[in-house]
């Protein structure tokens, strides 16, 4: 349907050609997937989405009221089944990484930033809801220095209770184009990798989270 | 390994690769007459009898099952191509050959749902589980050699290929890194040189056999 060119703005003319919104919703949702922490919310792609599966949901029942050849019907709703796949399961794997990281995303600001407003909804009740339990449970019958859900103790200086996603974990991605990055960080021994168009590379997260936020590179 | 993250988000299974694989372009001769499809995904046909088209493979492999049309088997899929890329995957200890990278997903589906399509269909299945087997194998034994490297280049592999080996691959570099680290403020220079060492210059380790 519909293609939309990268935010960038200077993709490639066949990225350009070639880009619908099920192709987006498909890096989307294999980006997210592959991706320790969790990325930001597509949320103009999702609406339209949304929409485009209404609109074929409504024009299924048309043609099924009037007996259109049951084939082309059948056809049109596999293309339906595999674009609300794709929509769901994008949804849910973010669901699943807000609760794995309930704490944290709403501690960190960046990570706060990365929600659409029903999932920041979500999460707030969600912490609430364990907070609260884990208090009436546990914590308040432990000694007064413990009893918080953040820290191990009131001597702890950072939330230690709190699960961090694992940055350093490593990925498998590829590049859409040339791409030259460093290596390790605060410039000790600058070394870098270069990576060729379609290369593919098993590579640490945190080296790559930029480019794939700017949309260089994608995970597999 | 104690402090495993959880491995369910971020693996993918055997049946989501091959939906991604579904989406690749194949070439299909329709036997009947169907006006254009304006799928959510893109726009296909018309379909117009012995006029070949290219569809994406959930939907060939849909209108094949119905009898509605043949496979053009891909270019890669003859006997004489595949010949030559077992041989050289065969030579070869440490490169792989170009191969689409939905090769096995796309292999798979037409010899379940379109074997008369195939010429030599015999040959070139046994071909293609040979190339795997191969392949599979390099993967393993290469795996042994590199040491803890922040990336590792893998040109070549393909997505099923990547997927069956993802988990260990990680875990196995997760741990060089971690490993690696504390020595950083220790010794500095030793560190840089041996990062730079090639991974060739390592003894070969064998892997566990499965």
């Amino acid at each position: 349907m519909a293609s939309n060119s990268e935010a960038g703005g200077s993709a490639d003319y066949e990225t350009l050609m070639s880009t619908s919104d099920v192709e987006l919703l498909k890096r989307a949702w294999r980006n997210e997937k592959a991706a320790p922490e969790i990325l930001q919310y597509e949320g103009a792609l999702v609406d339209r989405a949304k929409e485009q599966i209404e609109l074929v949901e409504e024009t299924i029942e048309d043609y099924v009221e009037n007996g259109i050849d049951p084939l082309v019907v059948s056809l049109y709703q596999m293309d339906l089944d595999r674009a609300q796949f794709l929509l769901r399961s994008y949804l849910r794997v973010r669901l699943l990484k807000i609760e794995k990281f309930m704490f944290h995303n709403l501690k960190s600001e960046e990570a706060e930033r990365r929600l659409s407003e029903q999932e920041k909804v979500f999460a707030t009740r969600c912490a609430d809801d364990l907070a609260k339990h884990f208090e009436e449970t546990v914590l308040l019958k432990l000694p007064e220095n413990y009893q918080s859900v953040l820290k191990q103790s009131l001597i702890s200086e950072v939330d230690d209770m709190v699960p961090q996603p694992h940055l350093d974990t490593f990925v498998v991605c590829r590049s859409k184009n040339f791409v030259s990055l460093n290596l390790y960080e605060e410039g000790e021994s600058p070394e870098t990798v270069e990576m060729e168009r379609g290369d593919l590379y098993f590579i640490r997260y945190k080296i790559v989270k930029r480019a794939i936020e700017s949309g260089q590179i994608d995970l597999i | 390994m104690a402090g495993q993250t959880d491995p369910h988000i971020s693996l993918f299974s055997p049946q989501e690769v091959e939906f991604m694989a579904e989406d690749e372009l194949v070439e299909i001769v329709p036997n009947m007459n169907m006006e254009q499809l304006n799928f959510i995904s893109g726009d296909f046909g018309r379909f117009i009898p012995q006029i070949p088209t290219k569809v994406p493979l959930w939907l060939a492999v849909a209108l094949k099952r119905r009898g509605k049309c043949t496979f053009r088997p891909p270019e890669w899929m003859s006997v004489d191509n595949l010949t030559q890329i077992l041989e050289a995957e065969r030579e070869s200890q440490s490169t792989f050959q170009a191969l689409p990278f939905s090769y096995v997903e796309i292999a798979r589906l037409l010899f379940d749902h379109a074997r008369d399509d195939i010429p030599d269909m015999y040959m070139v299945r046994s071909l293609v589980e040979d190339i795997r087997d191969v392949r599979l194998h390099k993967l393993e034994t290469n795996l042994g050699s590199f040491q803890g490297t922040s990336a590792v280049k893998i040109s070549n592999v393909s997505a099923m290929e990547v997927n069956i080996v993802r988990p260990f691959v990680i875990r196995a570099l997760e741990a060089f890194y971690k490993h690696d680290k504390p020595e950083a403020d220790v010794d500095r220079d030793t560190r840089s040189s041996r990062q730079q060492r090639e991974a060739n210059n390592e003894p070969r380790r064998p892997l566990r056999q499965r």
